[in-house]
């Protein structure tokens, strides 16, 4: 189907069935409970970003996961394309199609100068190069070309890009919606579903994310089954050998790096579209760095990691930042009085304001231990209950 | 001319901090082929030495002083610092003034023991796994460090005074033979400088004229012929990562005076130290020197209103764009050797 193996269809339905489901999932607790307060992630701002960023980590996954050329910089494409976006919106008006259009050109453009320049090295060179000149577009974007007094204030520097109703706006019609909207749906508007106690929220936002996802997996499938995606698995597994031959990889390897920014891009212009709202520490190396985070958390090379470890990433940032000392020792009550106070203190600076700390510890434990990721632990927690089974040869192999 | 000499002077501080943690990271990157993501984070940890010794010194306790009484009638309590109340006030006075350079002793051992820890119980696990593991541990760490620092010393920076002989400017121009106050240059910088100049210089002696520095440079150039004469040269590498890390913290101590720490100045300076080891040159000690000591000035010239006023921002950007234009045209640095991480 598609054009894929039933396989790889599987899994792109298991996705779809995911993404549709997910503001029911995401819900698992009714309404006004302490537990929904915590755990429910079913509103839309955050269903938004698991989409976004799963795109965004998708896109990074063709180029680390492929080539194995680790990229320090891809949270500058991002930027680019929000910044992109806000200036459609501001030009032309709150129609998201040119905004996306023009923001996934941009990236494109800007991925194809950096890839240009950082893909003459490879390895340790390469990432460093694609950080310094990352950095190098935050700084431009901070403050060079953000300065509200010259007269080429492109991004507004520190307080960030946004509309203003003095804008042109040229193609804002009289019955748009004052908010990003696709064909006057604005991307704010949403459905409550009640259900008993239950209050899911459906979000035109969301499903437009949602459907870019799975665009966006569906492609990166295609290059993952691709003679392209098999270079490009070529390059990361003996680049030498390839240029002995006589192959010069830098045209596939540059190819990728667009690809990635490009898809970096569209997520930039879909948080645009989501909020529009662009600022430059989006830009920062260290969003880089969890973009990073998210696909080592997930699974590097693998179809469905980039997407999990997303979710997963954003999902525990947001629970653990939520749970302050007062939480802590409601759960912990069931403890002695003086044991459950050295807990408290114990745990106290893992959550809350310190979620930095914990996400960066999970990250160095996975790296260490757990170099697949997510993916690689769910295979081994599978192989542990399949082993008592007939060794009947598994084809569940990663796609590396 | 005066100006240009401003320049820079005002380049060279800069320029020192650069430079000396760009030799930790060549340091490291020579003998064990490892990226330090988290020499930033190293360098932090020595300016928060310089924090926290400042703060012991001023841990106090309370006395009554029953023939004295406040405002309200209540005996007055008197707060002695125990290092008072251990040396005595002029040397109490004395310690506490001099606290960031006295720092410096405390920073020493801490350093060598972080570097230590960090080497035997991180890095060596990921000699053979891929660099871009490395990087990746090595980031995640930098993260855990900062986190740390973070919880104990909270987000916002930290005033640390320097000695105050040192505070104030001293007045270079008339030394140089111009007009007076044309080259006011504050003396903390100076002390940086020459204290940087002395490190850089006690690290290359070191590798240069020890035996020590014989064998590890032996092992730079080929590990296993090393290994293969009977030399422990893991031990000596380990060595060299906490002198590495000693470097980055000294570095990060005297530098308190001139930018009060946060937890984060070390994620700024890591960037700026990789361009400075990407445009010396990896694996070139004299390379990163150089680099840090070059785009140091460059940094303060383009920051010159002169310059500004032409190319707007242009200080924001020089030092990346030096480096694009030193990849494009150099491809292994001003002083990169052929082979050094190229794989």
């Amino acid at each position: 189907m598609l054009g894929l193996e039933k396989k790889d269809f599987t899994l792109l339905l298991i996705v779809t069935m995911m993404v549709i489901v997910a503001p029911f999932v995401l819900n698992p607790f009714p309404e006004g409970t302490a537990m929904a307060q915590m755990f429910n992630a079913g509103y839309p701002d955050l269903m938004q970003r698991f989409a976004i960023f799963g795109i965004l980590v998708i896109g990074f996954n063709i180029l680390f996961g492929l080539t194995g050329y680790l990229s320090f910089g891809h949270a500058a494409f991002l930027g680019a394309g929000s910044y992109a976006a806000v200036w459609m919106f501001k030009l032309l008006g709150y129609d998201i199609i040119p905004a996306i259009l023009l923001s996934i050109a941009v990236s494109g453009l800007f991925s194809l100068a950096v890839g240009y320049v950082s893909l003459r090295r490879s390895g340790i060179y390469f990432s460093i190069l694609t950080l310094a000149l990352a950095q190098m577009m935050f700084n431009m974007a901070y403050s060079v070309l953000g300065n509200p007094s010259s007269s080429y204030n492109l991004t507004n520097g520190e307080t960030g890009l946004q509309v203003y109703n003095s804008d042109p706006q040229v193609l804002l019609g009289a019955t748009d919606p004052n908010f990003p909207h696709l064909f006057g749906l604005s991307m704010r508007s949403e459905t409550h579903l009640l259900v008993g106690n239950w209050d899911f929220t459906l979000n035109a936002g969301y499903y437009l994310s949602g459907l870019f996802l799975l665009l966006a997996f569906y492609i990166s499938i295609r290059i993952f089954r691709s003679p392209f995606g098999l270079m490009l698995r070529a390059v990361k597994s003996n680049q030498e050998r390839l240029n002995y031959t006589g192959l010069n990889t830098r045209p596939y390897t540059l190819m990728a790096f667009v690809i990635s920014g490009m898809y970096a891009g569209l997520a930039g212009g879909l948080l645009a579209c989501m909020d529009p709202l662009a600022g430059a520490e989006r830009m920062h190396w260290t969003a880089s760095g969890e973009i990073v985070i998210m696909s080592i958390l997930g699974g590097i090379g693998t179809l469905i990691g980039p997407i999990l470890g997303a979710g997963f990433n954003e999902y525990f940032k947001n629970i653990l930042s939520k749970i302050n000392d007062s939480v802590l020792h409601e759960w912990l009550s069931f403890l002695p009085d003086g044991f459950e106070d050295i807990m408290v203190t114990l745990i106290h600076p893992f959550v809350g304001k310190g979620w930095h700390l914990t996400l960066g510890l999970l990250f160095m434990m996975v790296i260490i231990f757990l170099p697949g990721g997510l993916v690689e632990g769910g295979q081994r927690i599978g192989k542990l209950f399949n082993r008592k089974k007939a060794d009947a040869p598994s084809d569940e192999t990663p796609a590396e | 001319m005066d100006a240009i000499i401003l320049q820079i002077l005002n380049g060279l501080d800069k320029g020192s901090a650069y430079a000396l943690i760009a030799l930790g990271l060549t340091l490291i990157f020579g003998t064990l082929g490892v990226v330090n993501f988290a020499h930033g984070a190293l360098f932090v940890i020595g300016a928060f030495c310089a924090v926290t010794l400042n703060r012991i010194f001023s841990i106090s306790f309370a006395t009554t002083d029953p023939t004295k009484v406040d405002f309200l009638g209540n005996p007055a309590t008197i707060k002695t610092t125990y290092l008072e109340h251990w040396f005595g006030a002029g040397p109490a006075a004395w310690m506490t003034d001099w606290s960031v350079p006295l720092a410096i002793l405390l920073a020493i051992p801490i350093m060598l023991l972080v570097g230590v820890i960090m080497e035997r119980g991180l890095i060596k696990h990921f000699y053979k796994r891929p660099h871009a593991d490395q990087i990746l541990v090595t980031f995640g760490l930098a993260i855990v460090l900062q986190e740390i620092i973070k919880f104990f010393y909270g987000a916002n920076p930290i005033q640390t005074a320097p000695p105050d002989v040192f505070i104030g400017t001293m007045d270079l121009g008339i030394w140089l033979g111009f007009e007076a106050n044309a080259i006011a240059y504050p003396y903390w910088r100076m002390v940086y400088f020459l204290f940087s100049t002395v490190i850089i210089g006690g690290v290359f002696a070191f590798l240069q004229f020890t035996t020590f520095g014989m064998v590890v440079r032996a092992g730079m150039a080929d590990r296993e012929t090393v290994g293969l004469l009977g030399i422990d040269i893991d031990k000596r590498f380990t060595i060299t990562f906490a002198i590495a890390a000693t470097v980055a913290g000294l570095a990060g101590v005297m530098y308190t005076p001139i930018t009060p720490p946060t937890y984060d100045i070390g994620v700024e300076l890591l960037v700026l130290s990789f361009v400075v080891v990407v445009v010396g040159g990896m694996g070139s000690l004299p390379g990163a020197v150089l680099a840090g000591f070059l785009l140091g000035i460059v940094e303060s010239f383009a920051s010159m209103n002169e310059v500004k006023n032409i190319l707007p921002g242009i200080d924001q950007i020089i030092v990346y764009l030096m480096a694009i234009i030193v990849i494009l045209v150099r491809p292994r640095g001003l002083m990169g050797r052929k082979g050094v991480m190229e794989d």
